[in-house]
């Protein structure tokens, strides 16, 4: 169990989709004028993240890799797997995306626009390669998808809040927009470097 | 709007580009600007998926549905990335180890996605194909300027090689992370100021 739980609070804060890989960054920067659409935008992709991973998860181990249990001895299709992460995130987004509107109307009215955008979010499609490329089992998997989408919520709304604060300082005409946000991406991402260390892992 | 080839593939080298201008394609391909040789890598692979995917999108254009352009695109798109990512294994093993997911999130690069929608879409494969080379190497520069300076702040080398003296005792910062976003600020602040293209607050 911490096994899992250190997966997940190093994803938020260590291993930070965007502050740490830069994944995500167009709807980052678009997007994070206002503190109420980084908000419902975070929290798209923590839904989408937390159940895309671990069930891509489930399709590479059973369907593509080499020795899954569904393939003939010898076959290896590891190849498709982009393909097939892609197709994955688009139809769950759409899954998502209809089974909220019929259950959760409340939810899907604050999730708005962004639920659909997040089909091209790259740090959704990232998630899914770096539990390939970790080797992550189902559970841990699940720990990660969710993890990485709360960093994601997390520096979102921080940098939200800050540009906000940002209307009211004099920026020189050049860097105004996407250069101070980039500065500013930059500092934070600084502030979390700090938090590198942490392991709940006792040695 | 320019029509000749050299202006198509000119525009988006700087008035136009696509990271600092278009606010593109940010996504997957900062963190491969540690090293220039990655760098290096990671353009080559750009340029080759967004010529080749404008180009035979553009020659499909006629026989796509509306409705389902989106998955279309996503698919020539994403066959072609596996086609790059296969070569690399084959040829460069130790680089594709090196860029390991990133190459695969060039499928998600908003690019290669929005030329396709934006230029290849409507126009003919001869242009298209320039649209794509010219947007690819607009990218490349940024990404080629980004790594030299992290290169050669961080490790005081240029592809590798030591340029400045052993006394140089590496600059922490430009290795890690921050560094990337801070260089590309200062880039953009530049070409704006040079440009005098500013932005509303």
């Amino acid at each position: 169990m911490t096994h899992l739980i250190d997966i997940f609070v190093r994803a938020i804060f260590v291993n930070n989709m965007i502050l740490a890989y830069f994944l995500g960054m167009c709807s980052f920067l678009a997007l994070s004028k206002k503190v109420d659409t980084a908000f419902g935008l975070g929290l798209a992709v923590v839904f989408v993240l937390g159940i895309t991973t671990p069930l891509n998860n489930l399709i590479f181990n059973g369907l593509l890799r080499e020795g899954a249990a569904l393939l003939p001895a010898g076959v290896d299709l590891s190849f498709l797997n982009f393909l097939c992460f892609i197709a994955v995130i688009a139809s769950t987004v759409q899954l998502v995306e209809m089974l909220l509107d019929r259950f959760f109307p409340p939810l899907y009215n604050s999730l708005g626009i962004f639920l659909p955008l997040i089909t091209v979010n790259c740090s959704i499609l990232g998630g899914s390669l770096f539990m390939v490329e970790r080797d992550y089992n189902f559970a841990e998997s699940a720990a990660f998808g969710f993890g990485s989408g709360m960093g994601f919520f997390l520096a979102i709304v921080a940098l939200a809040g800050i540009r906000h604060k940002l209307r009211y300082s004099n920026i020189p005409p050049g860097l105004r927009g996407l250069g101070i946000t980039f500065i500013l991406t930059g500092l934070m991402a600084l502030g979390f470097q700090t938090f590198s260390s942490v392991s709940l892992q006792v040695p | 709007m320019a029509k000749n080839p050299k202006d198509i593939v000119l525009d988006p080298l700087s008035d136009n580009n696509p990271i600092t201008v278009q606010m593109l394609g940010i996504c997957s391909a900062l963190a491969v600007t540690a090293q220039l040789n990655t760098a290096f890598i990671m353009s080559i692979a750009v340029i080759l998926v967004v010529a080749a995917s404008n180009t035979i999108i553009s020659l499909m254009r006629n026989h796509i549905p509306p409705k389902i352009r989106m998955i279309v695109e996503m698919v020539v798109i994403a066959t072609l990335v596996i086609t790059v990512d296969q070569l690399l294994k084959a040829f460069a093993f130790e680089a594709s180890k090196q860029l390991s997911v990133f190459v695969g999130l060039i499928i998600t690069n908003c690019i290669v996605m929005g030329r396709a929608e934006a230029f290849a879409m409507q126009n003919p494969p001869k242009e298209a194909f320039f649209d794509g080379l010219g947007n690819g190497l607009g990218y490349s520069a940024i990404l080629i300027i980004v790594a030299a300076f992290r290169e050669f702040l961080g490790a005081g080398a240029l592809f590798g090689f030591q340029v400045l003296p052993e006394s140089y005792p590496g600059n922490g910062l430009m290795v890690i992370a921050p560094g990337a976003f801070v260089v590309i600020g200062l880039i953009i602040w530049l070409q704006r100021t040079v440009t005098k293209k500013y932005e509303e607050a």
